[in-house]
């Protein structure tokens, strides 16, 4: 019965580290996965110097972005042709390709062979092979810099996906931030209020309201985000549509509130009686005490309460999901549609086929979110200690 | 003369953002309460969507939340309970306690959609349960455990080491002491950190997007290996996915009332068996 106990003792720990496992091992697969989508290959003609492409280079050269190989492969000046496989039956009738398209390959290797400034894309098992003329592209991976530092997040995109992270990163920090800028002020002046000003009775009433507060699923907040505060913003700040950062950021401020407010009146309530005294004996009122005296004393819990403020701000999901408005760029302005790690996580993961790189890039962004919020709980915990250290 | 009047400014700023989060709750509550409410009646609670989402009513939905709310207390009472009750009553004081304590609190700590991450690769694809309230259960139940660990061990805490020693001095063992004292004693203060635990499940949409809920079903599921509808996912489809989105919004209002309806439920039943408690500890 005891090892029973002591074995549930250890659930807490061996979930977490069950988590790091599943999410890292899914996720990290996306280093080894090809930057071409799956089953298929780039060609270009046997002249162009090029062996391989970054994965951003592919993308912009299939949307038209670069338009000379001079851009990409040094002393190379030739017009780009972009070459996709669907073109080869604009080119060639069904007879031409002949029975199964057991042609196509020879067809696709005289295309390649007669323009050297072409890029094909094509199936893997078309794919001309020992033909003159030819050249295959090397393979390469999505690399760190792709993920890390790529600046568009199209995971659509053919044939290279983009998965850069950093519009996600961004609108994720420049909502959670901005709703702890709102939330923080409101929720320290209610818990001076709560701790300071209001009558017993006062607080007994406001405590479990403020509780409820916390208790309202996030589905909840996001439907009325979406139905009251959308419309609102769209008209205040007359923009083009309601779905903004902005928006995002004043339901997360508004679902942080409690949190803020409880773990900050703790904090003060907590603040020595003999301080207290201490200062109004010398002759200072209530509120030079409460902003000379208490607020100072308290700081480190109030950080704490930000700290935790802000985990639970990055890591909110549905909310953001239905008011942001979901464009993966990176904000110049809280004013415009942001995305969010966790709203894109939700928003794709349905879609995605288990082991495709897409898959593995949603569950990176989650190891992403989950050291955040690891971080996050870690600096909480060692704040609180410290106050923990000085009420000794 | 002038400190005075700064106080006075300050305290009355106070007191007007108190009453703004005040407000603010009841703006949030009073706009889905209003406009809800002229949408449930019987049909609405006991029947199926129908015609698109449109009409008919969230029956499968109230359900599948029901399923969801009893399968992750199955997964997570016993796990916290238990888990409280070694680190409280037999691990001492000593690092690894201490060690654990902070584990739990990372793990409250976690985004919900990570669990549905995990779950997903656990419990779906790894298990091989596939989307089902079974793998929604345990998803959910996860989520919950630092709850129910955090309100157990408040609730051991509570007790004073009188009523060990006391059982003690009789001659019991320790684990008889934990079975006949200790955990009658805190019952009504575990019950309530299990109840807010379930409010919680009720509410939570990220862990089940991809563990277990469907955007619609005409049935009801009929083992722990089917999926299920749930009220908040439902909440989230409707109001955001549809084909006509104004036609659907009663029923999301009437969803959303529901959810809000569960909580205060909790909560009340909560604070309730609280008080109740309290005063039965003053009697004895």
């Amino acid at each position: 019965m005891e090892g029973l106990f002591s074995l549930s003792g250890a659930v807490t720990t061996v979930v977490i580290l069950l988590i790091t496992v599943f999410l890292f091992c899914e996720g990290l697969g996306l280093f080894k996965s090809s930057a071409v989508e799956k089953g298929y290959v780039l060609c270009v003609n046997s002249a162009n110097p090029v062996n391989s492409l970054k994965s951003y280079d592919i993308k912009q050269i299939f949307d038209y972005e670069i338009e000379n190989w001079i851009n990409v492969a040094g002393d190379y000046d030739k017009e780009i042709t972009v070459f996709r496989f669907e073109e080869v039956f604009d080119r060639y009738s069904e007879d031409e390709l002949g029975a199964d398209y057991n042609l196509l390959p020879e067809k696709l290797g005289e295309i390649i062979s007669s323009d050297a400034g072409i890029i094909a894309f094509i199936p893997e098992k078309y794919t001309p092979k020992n033909v003159e003329g030819v050249k295959i592209l090397k393979e390469n991976n999505i690399s760190l810099s792709d993920f890390f530092a790529g600046s568009e997040w199209i995971p659509t995109a053919t044939p290279a996906p983009q998965f850069g992270v950093l519009p996600l990163i961004t609108g994720t920090l420049w909502v959670s931030l901005f709703a702890i800028l709102i939330a923080l002020p409101l929720g320290i002046g209610v818990a001076v209020y709560l701790s300071e000003l209001a009558g017993e009775r006062m607080r007994k009433l406001l405590k479990p309201l403020i509780e409820l507060l916390a208790g309202i699923p996030s589905v909840v907040y996001g439907f009325f985000g979406l139905i009251v505060l959308v419309p609102l913003v769209q008209r205040v700040f007359n923009l083009s549509v309601g779905e903004t950062g902005f928006t995002g950021s004043v339901i997360l401020a508004i679902m942080a509130l409690p949190t803020i407010i409880s773990v900050a009146e703790d904090a003060m309530r907590n603040t020595p009686r003999a301080m207290r005294e201490a200062s109004l004996a010398l002759g200072a009122t209530h509120w030079q005490t409460i902003y000379k005296v208490i607020i100072p004393y308290a700081a480190s819990g109030i950080s704490a309460a930000v700290v935790l403020g802000i985990g639970r701000a990055i890591g909110e999901t549905m909310a953001v999901l239905m008011v942001t408005g979901n464009a993966a760029v990176i904000p110049a302005t809280l004013f415009e549609p942001v995305r969010t790690i966790p709203a894109t996580i939700a928003a794709e993961l349905g879609e995605t086929a288990a082991g495709s790189s897409h898959y593995q890039a949603l569950f990176l962004l989650g190891c992403i979110l989950f050291i955040i919020t690891m971080l996050i709980s870690i600096t909480a915990e060692m704040i609180s200690k410290r106050q923990l250290n000085k009420g000794l | 003369m002038n400190k005075k009047i700064n106080q006075s400014i300050a305290f009355w700023i106070f007191r007007l953002l108190g009453l703004l989060v005040v407000g603010l709750l009841f703006w949030i509550l009073g706009f889905i309460i209003y406009n809800g409410i002229s949408v449930i009646n019987w049909e609405f609670l006991t029947t199926a969507p129908s015609d698109g989402m449109t009409s008919g009513g969230i029956f499968p939905a109230i359900v599948g939340t029901c399923c969801l709310m009893a399968g992750s207390v199955v997964v997570a009472f016993p796990i916290g309970v238990m888990s409280a009750i070694y680190t409280n009553e037999y691990a001492g004081n000593g690092k690894i306690v201490k060690f654990i304590r902070i584990m739990t609190n990372n793990l409250s700590g976690i985004p919900s959609i990570i669990f549905g991450l995990f779950g997903m690769t656990l419990f779906v694809n790894s298990m091989g349960w596939g989307d089902s309230i079974i793998a929604g259960s345990f998803t959910l139940g996860l989520l919950v455990l630092p709850l129910v660990i955090r309100t157990t061990e408040e609730a051991l805490k509570a007790i004073p080491d009188s009523f060990r020693t006391g059982s003690y001095a009789l001659g019991a063992t320790k684990l008889q002491t934990i079975r006949r004292v200790i955990l009658p004693m805190a019952f009504p203060n575990i019950l309530t950190g299990l109840i807010l635990a379930v409010g919680r499940v009720s509410g939570e949409t990220a862990p089940i997007l991809f563990t277990a809920a469907a955007y619609f079903l005409p049935k009801l599921p009929s083992s722990i290996f089917d999926q299920v509808m749930a009220l908040p996912y439902h909440l989230y489809v409707i109001s955001t996915s549809g084909t006509d989105l104004e036609a659907t919004r009663p029923m999301a209002y009437g969803t959303a009332l529901v959810l809000i309806a569960i909580v205060l439920l909790v909560n009340l039943l909560a604070s309730t068996l609280r008080r109740y408690f309290v005063k039965k500890v003053k009697t004895n």
